[in-house]
């Protein structure tokens, strides 16, 4: 596998196995957040950045600890770093955007207990790529979530107005939507293989 | 009293049912019965290790960091789990895979001892656990077994239909994930609504 190209690690990771719709990652953001496009395009944008931090930090931790010998440490090394991560995007976004604090509300410190970046941290580590291809890794894994996002958003804008009966309102209506969506990303299977 | 607490988890504040807490592995890992009981199973211990020791130092952990702590002691707990199911059963170990180690962000688990474990007894906290485990274990159970039953026609690896029934293959791939878990929601929602609505005619 360490041999795969960076374009296919980019593909693969942003539709073939979209985290989303396919490996199921951060779907409490992802039913969260999706209901304003402009706020589930931001959003991707800080989970996205906070990826890439955490996959650069994943990979040299991963590193020191087999050095050490303490690969049991991992998973707390991996979750106190993204941790950080996310408290650094918070401030930051706070100082920058106020209005945009606001708009993602808990979701933005909820960032830490998203599973995509944890997952994300601990698939790169299982398939064993390297620098350049675990950068490529998160940023594909982080386009891939933002496209789900914005693509969800856009649907339940929609959705608002739309006739249904009403046990179906809310999460009901959005799961079925989201395997509709699930669905056809299977029809990106085989490509950038 | 102390009862209410175990069975308000399983019913009244059902984790996935009624809190729609904790979807990631209740969607990832639900494509057999099996495998969804073992999620359950091992989120429940989690759960009950780390309500036990937060609601034990609830009085020691500095407000500040009391998130990072309580990510902390689940995280070792996780670890130890992961470490103890990969020696019980390393087939089951390969179908949960990176799963396991993600219930550390289960939101579910950080959701009790932040709102739970954090302000009541020892006692208390390891019911509330009890309660939340076992209703977040039969929601797995429920959807694993629908999608067990209609994507490979079987429950528990048992077959239950004769040699001409078609899978459904969709139930078993992530799509059926999403409509099963969709489906049972309609149906608590609408018995919700009819309850409701019977009540409103009788008063």
């Amino acid at each position: 596998m360490t041999e795969q190209s960076l374009w296919s690690v980019f593909v693969q990771a942003a539709l073939v196995n979209n985290f989303v719709l396919a490996y199921f990652l951060g779907i409490c953001p992802f039913m969260g957040v999706s209901t304003k496009t402009a706020t589930a395009v931001r959003m991707g944008g800080a989970v996205m950045f906070v990826m890439l931090v955490a996959s650069i930090c994943a990979f040299a931790i991963h590193r020191i600890l087999i050095a050490v010998g303490a690969p049991f440490l991992e998973l707390i090394s991996f979750i106190a770093v993204i941790a950080s991560t996310v408290q650094l995007v918070e401030m930051f976004i706070k100082k920058m955007s106020p209005t945009l604090f606001r708009q993602l509300g808990i979701f933005l410190p909820l960032i830490t207990t998203n599973c995509a970046i944890l997952g994300l941290a601990l698939f790169q580590t299982n398939k064993g790529y390297d620098f350049a291809q675990a950068i490529f890794y998160a940023l594909g894994a982080g386009a891939g979530f933002t496209l789900a996002l914005v693509l969800m958003a856009g649907i339940r804008e929609k959705l608002e107005l739309a006739d249904m009966p009403d046990p179906a309102r809310g999460t009901a209506i959005a799961l079925m939507v989201a395997g509709i969506l699930s669905m056809a990303f299977m029809g990106f299977a085989g490509l950038g293989g | 009293m102390s009862t209410d607490e175990f069975i308000k988890g399983l019913w009244r504040e059902n984790p996935v049912f009624v809190q729609v807490l904790g979807m990631c592995p209740v969607l990832a890992v639900t494509n057999s019965a099996i495998n969804g009981l073992a999620m359950g199973l091992a989120t429940t211990f989690v759960m009950l290790m780390s309500n036990t020791i937060v609601s034990t130092l609830r009085n020691f952990i500095p407000k500040q960091v009391r998130i990072a702590t309580y990510i902390l002691i689940i995280a070792t707990f996780v670890t130890i789990v992961d470490y103890a199911i990969a020696a019980i059963s390393l087939d089951l170990h390969k179908a949960l895979g990176a799963f396991i180690a993600l219930i550390v962000v289960n939101c579910l688990i950080l959701g009790r001892a932040e709102a739970f474990a954090s302000r009541n007894t020892v006692s208390d906290s390891i019911l509330d656990a009890l309660g939340m485990g076992a209703g977040f274990t039969l929601a797995l159970l429920c959807l694993g077994g629908v999608r067990e039953i209609l994507g490979s026609g079987s429950l528990f690896n048992v077959t239950l239909f004769p040699e001409g029934f078609e899978p459904w293959i969709v139930m078993i791939l992530p799509g059926g994930g999403f409509f099963t878990l969709a489906a049972w929601l309609l149906v608590i929602n609408w018995f919700k609504v009819r309850k409701a609505a019977a009540e409103e005619v009788t008063q």
